[in-house]
C-alpha cells in the first residue's frame, strides 16, 4: 500500500532529524472565514500536521480554554458538515499537510459512521482522534475508519500501564498520542523526565511515531518535547492567543489569524531548533 | 426484536442493554472504570460487604421505608387504591441513601481516599456529603450555577455537613454541566480519588451498580405489597431523570408480566416545547457521559438544554436500561408538565399531609391522571422518592408567594 499523507510526513520528519509541531485549533472557532484563514495559514507558520477540533457542546475531556472555544463555534453555527466544508477548503491549496480531526463521538454518531467516514475522506481527511471512543468500542467507528483506509489515532495516557498498553496500540495508526498528565486539556505540563520515561515506554511496543500532548504552553517547552518524541501537540495556549484577539463579543478583531500564525511560528522556531 | 425471557438479565459483559449503555470514556478513567467495575463483582460477592450495607441501610439510613396506603387520596380520586414507597423518610431525605451507601462502601474497600459527585437538585449532593461525614472522607461536590441559585438550601446543607460545593458555570450550570466537570476532576484525580455518580447513568458499571443498590426500593416493597394486599400491584409508576428511583423499583417486577410499568418524565412547559427534560419521548439515541442512550440533542448532535421546575430532573439524559426498556416495550414512558407536578405537590400536601419534593410530585401528577379511570380493585403502586422540604422556595416563586 501506498504512503499515506500522515505516514509521508512523518517519515520525511524523521529523514530531516527533527520534531514535528502538531497544532490544534478547533473549526470554526471563532467563525468560519477566521478559522479557514488560520488553519490555511497554518502550514507556512510551521505546522506539519493539523489537529482540528471538532465542536461539542459538552467537550469532557477539555479544560477551559478549549470548552469556551468549542462553544463559540457553535453560537456562530458551525456544524460537523461545515468543519468538512473547512477542511475541503483548505484541501483546495494544499495537499501535503495532514489534518486530524479531533472530537467527541455524538456528532459522528449522529451524522452516520459511513457517511461521515465517506464525506471526511473525500474532503481530505487523515485521521481521527476520538476522545470518548476507547479500544473497547473499536468495533463502532475505528475498524470502519481504517477500512476506509484512514487513520485512527489513539490517546494513551499516564494511566495506560501494564497490558493495556498493547490492546490500546492494537488499531492505532499513524501516530500514537501521548496525553502526558492525568487531567484535562490547558492545565498542568508534565516533567521532561516522565515525558522521556513514557515516550521510551511507547517506543519500546510500537514502530508508530510518538506525538505528546496536554500542557505545552512555550516554545522551550515544544522544543525540549521534540527531542524525546516524533513531536510536540500544542493546543490550548494557541486557543488563548485567538482569545486574547477576541472583543467584547467574541467576534475576531483585525489581525486575529496573523496574531495566531505569528505565536504558531515561535513554537515551531522552538520545535525546529530542537535538535540542533 | 425477539422479546427475552427475562429482563432482569442485563446489561452484558460490556455493559449494553441491547444497543444501550457502553463505555464511551476517555482513556485515562478506562483502567480505573474496569478496576470498578472489578471491585464490585468481588463485593457482590463478599457477604461481609452485604452484610456492612444492611447495617447502615438499617441504624442509619432508616430501611426498609414503610409501604403506605394513601386512603384519603385514594378516595380523592376515586379510583385504583394507591399505596406509596415512602423512600422520602429516609435519612437525607430521598431515595440517594440507598446507592450513595454502596458506593461509598465500595470505596472505601478499594481504598480510595477522596470522594466527588455531582448534584442536580442537590439530593445526591446531600446523602454523598453525607456518607462523607459519616465515613470521614474528604467530598467534593459539582453543582450547576444556575442550581445553586434554585437549590440554597441543599447547598448549605451540604456544606454544613462538611462538603465543598464548587459551581459550575459552564454551559447552561445544570446537572449534565456539574456531570462534565466531575468528570473532569476525576480525570485530573483518577487514583485517589472515586465517582459517586448519583443515577443510574454513565459508563458501565454504573448503571448496573446503582440500579443494584436501588433495587432495594422494589425488593422491599414486593414483599410489603405482599402483606399488605397478598398480591402484586397492577401498576407501578415513578418519575425519571436520569432514572434511579425508578429503575430501583422497577427491576425486582420487571418479571412479573402482569404489573404494568409507567415512567414519568418532565415534560417542563410541554414536550412539543424546546423546554422540557422528556429524553426518551422528546430525544433520540446518541452518546454522553459514557453511555449512549436517548438524548435531547440538535441535528447536529449537540446536547440540548434541558428545562424542568425540578432539578432533580433537568438533565438531557436518562438511564441506559430504561432507554432499552423503552425500545422493547417493557416500560410505558409518559410525561407531566411544571404546572401538572405543582398541582400534585399541592395537593398531596393537603390530601395527606405529606409534602412531596418536585420530583416525585410528576410521578403523582399521572397518577392523577390515571387513578380516577382504574376500577377500585386495582392497585396503584408509587415510589414517593423524595420530600419536598429543599423545593418549598422554588414552589412559592412559582406561585407568586413571597416567603
Amino acid at each position: 500500500m501506498s504512503q499515506t499523507r500522515l505516514e509521508k510526513r512523518f517519515a520525511d520528519l524523521k529523514e530531516e532529524g527533527r520534531g514535528g509541531l502538531v497544532t490544534f485549533v478547533t473549526a470554526g472557532d471563532p467563525d468560519f472565514e477566521t478559522s479557514l484563514e488560520i488553519v490555511k495559514g497554518l502550514p507556512d507558520a510551521g505546522a506539519d500536521v493539523i489537529e482540528l477540533g471538532m465542536p461539542f457542546s459538552d467537550p469532557m475531556a477539555d479544560g477551559p480554554a478549549i470548552q469556551a472555544s468549542s462553544l463559540r463555534a457553535l453560537r456562530n453555527g458551525m456544524t460537523l458538515s461545515k468543519t468538512l466544508d473547512l477542511v475541503r477548503a483548505f484541501r483546495q491549496d494544499n495537499q501535503d499537510t495532514p489534518i486530524i480531526l479531533m472530537g467527541y463521538y455524538n456528532p459522528i454518531y449522529i451524522y452516520g459512521v459511513d457517511k461521515f467516514l465517506a464525506d471526511a475522506k473525500t474532503a481530505g481527511v487523515d485521521g481521527f482522534i476520538i476522545v470518548d471512543l476507547p479500544p473497547e468500542h473499536d468495533d463502532e467507528f475505528c475498524i470502519p475508519t481504517l477500512d476506509q483506509g484512514l487513520h485512527f489515532i489513539r490517546l494513551t495516557t499516564p494511566t495506560t500501564v501494564g497490558g493495556r498498553l498493547p490492546k490500546v496500540l492494537n488499531n492505532t495508526s499513524g501516530f500514537v498520542y501521548y496525553v502526558s498528565i492525568l487531567g484535562i486539556t490547558g492545565t498542568a505540563a508534565a516533567s521532561d523526565s516522565a515525558i522521556h520515561d513514557a515516550v521510551a515506554r511507547l517506543k519500546a511496543e510500537t514502530d508508530l511515531p510518538v506525538a505528546v500532548g496536554f500542557g505545552i504552553r512555550t516554545p522551550e517547552q515544544a522544543a525540549n518535547v521534540a527531542t524525546v518524541a516524533d513531536a510536540a501537540v500544542v493546543g490550548s495556549a494557541i486557543i488563548d492567543t485567538l482569545k486574547e484577539n477576541l472583543d467584547d463579543d467574541n467576534q475576531a478583531k483585525p489581525g486575529l489569524s496573523q496574531a495566531v500564525l505569528e505565536y504558531v511560528r515561535t513554537l515551531a522556531d522552538g520545535v525546529r531548533g530542537s535538535r540542533t | 426484536m425477539t422479546t427475552p425471557n427475562s429482563y432482569m438479565n442485563g446489561p452484558d459483559e460490556r455493559g449494553h442493554f441491547g444497543i444501550f449503555g457502553g463505555r464511551y470514556v476517555a482513556e485515562t478513567l478506562m483502567p480505573l472504570i474496569l478496576e470498578v467495575e472489578k471491585a464490585y463483582d468481588a463485593a457482590k460477592a463478599d457477604p461481609s460487604f452485604q452484610k456492612d450495607y444492611d447495617y447502615y441501610a438499617k441504624h442509619y439510613v432508616g430501611r426498609p421505608s414503610p409501604l403506605y396506603f394513601a386512603e384519603r387520596l385514594t378516595r380523592e380520586l376515586g379510583g385504583a387504591k394507591i399505596y406509596f414507597k415512602r423512600d422520602e423518610l429516609n435519612h437525607t431525605g430521598s431515595h440517594k441513601a440507598n446507592n450513595v451507601l454502596g458506593q461509598i462502601l465500595l470505596a472505601r474497600r478499594m481504598g480510595k481516599k477522596r470522594i466527588i459527585a455531582e448534584t442536580g437538585a442537590g439530593q445526591h449532593g446531600v446523602a454523598t456529603a453525607t456518607f462523607c461525614a459519616l465515613f470521614n472522607l474528604p467530598c467534593v461536590v459539582y453543582m450547576g450555577a444556575t442550581d445553586i441559585a434554585r437549590q440554597a438550601p441543599n447547598v448549605f446543607r451540604m456544606k454544613l455537613l462538611g462538603a465543598e460545593v464548587i459551581g459550575v458555570e459552564s454551559g447552561t450550570g445544570t446537572l449534565k454541566d456539574a456531570m462534565n466537570d466531575a468528570l473532569r476532576d476525576w480525570v485530573t484525580n483518577v487514583e485517589e480519588t472515586f465517582y459517586i455518580i448519583g443515577t443510574a447513568a454513565g459508563p458501565h458499571p454504573y448503571p448496573v451498580m446503582v440500579r443494584d443498590f436501588q433495587s432495594i426500593i422494589g425488593r422491599e416493597a414486593k414483599e410489603q405489597m405482599r402483606e399488605a394486599e397478598g398480591r402484586l400491584p397492577d401498576q407501578l409508576v415513578a418519575c425519571i431523570g436520569g432514572g434511579s428511583n425508578a429503575i430501583g423499583l422497577f427491576h425486582p417486577f420487571l418479571d412479573d408480566k402482569e404489573v404494568a410499568i409507567t415512567g414519568v418524565e418532565a415534560a417542563g412547559f410541554g414536550v412539543k416545547t424546546d423546554k422540557h427534560a422528556a429524553s426518551l419521548t422528546g430525544g433520540k439515541p446518541g452518546v454522553l457521559h459514557g453511555n449512549r442512550t436517548f438524548l435531547l440533542q440538535d441535528d447536529d448532535g449537540q446536547i440540548q438544554d434541558a428545562h424542568s421546575i425540578s432539578a432533580g430532573l433537568d438533565y438531557p439524559g436518562i438511564g441506559p436500561e430504561h432507554s432499552w426498556l423503552h425500545d422493547i416495550g417493557r416500560v410505558n414512558y409518559a410525561s407531566a408538565s411544571d404546572t401538572e407536578a405543582l398541582e400534585a405537590f399541592q395537593m398531596l400536601s393537603k390530601v395527606e399531609g405529606i409534602i412531596p419534593a418536585l420530583e416525585p410530585a410528576h410521578a403523582l401528577a399521572h397518577v392523577t391522571k390515571i387513578a380516577p379511570d382504574m376500577d377500585k380493585d386495582k392497585i396503584i403502586l408509587m415510589n414517593l422518592c423524595g420530600r419536598g422540604d429543599k423545593d418549598i422556595f422554588t414552589v412559592a416563586e412559582a406561585l407568586g408567594v413571597e416567603i
